[in-house]
């Protein structure tokens, strides 16, 4: 998994499978990536997931919400159709823009 | 109605089961040539089933889950996730999108409401102290 910084900017590049069994190791990948209060929008790729289930749903929320507290943004990109229709069945499109 | 195929996996309470169960109910599927859409449908509803049975069914304890899958003749593909753990008291308000006993692990109480969406039937059949089995449909040939 890979981290990218630019300026207030991270983007987290996620591989593989994202369930409950390895949601707290990308949790705390997420949580590390944002843990500078400076980081003002992290945007998430997904080109490289192949699968979601609804424990996705709660590390991507929970990582917007401690974002949004701090006035900044999250975005997710490159969804696949799997992934794509888990995340607009939890209605996350309203809160986290898809680019 | 009689199946022309069934399987049956039986597997300890690891999270790390979760992939194996999902990739063993999908590849058992396969046999009815599914789309590649319907079969993520598929993968992800076990997915919910069996991860509902180890975090909540078992909350960490060690126990069985079993994954039982039967095909029909008529493309119906039958799936029933069922563990021995601690059952569910309310299963209509367990099965309200949203809903969860384990808000602060950051659960996003959408497990059923994955399996509703992606499955064409769900049942969920359970009893406090008495464990719980989820049977789900999905129709994979169209008739």
């Amino acid at each position: 998994m890979r981290v990218e910084r630019e300026k207030s900017t991270v983007t987290v590049f996620l591989e593989g499978e994202l369930d409950h069994c390895n949601a707290q190791q990308i949790r705390r990948i997420m949580d590390q990536a944002i843990m500078d209060k400076g980081i003002k929008c992290l945007i998430v790729d997904m080109e490289q997931m192949a699968f979601m289930d609804s424990s996705g749903i709660g590390v991507i929320l929970g990582r917007y919400r401690q974002l949004h507290q701090r006035g900044g943004k999250m975005m997710v990109r490159h969804m696949n159709r799997q992934v794509e229709k888990v995340f607009r069945l939890s209605g996350m499109e309203q809160l986290i823009e898809v680019v | 109605m009689e199946a022309v195929n069934k399987m049956k996996i039986s597997f300890l309470s690891l999270p790390e089961n979760e992939s194996f169960a999902r990739v063993a109910v999908s590849a058992f599927a396969v046999q009815l040539n599914p789309t590649l859409d319907i079969l993520a449908d598929i993968k992800t509803a076990v997915s919910e089933a069996v991860t509902n049975a180890i975090v909540h069914g078992y909350q960490g304890t060690e126990g069985m889950v079993d994954v039982e899958a039967q095909m029909h003749r008529n493309g119906l593909l039958q799936i029933i996730v069922s563990d021995k753990g601690c059952g569910i008291g309310d299963v209509e308000m367990a099965m309200q999108p949203f809903f969860t006993t384990q808000p602060e692990k950051e659960r996003s109480g959408m497990g059923f409401s994955v399996m509703q969406t992606f499955m064409d039937r769900v049942e969920v059949h359970s009893q406090p102290g008495d464990g719980t089995k989820v049977l789900m449909e999905k129709k994979l040939i169209v008739s």
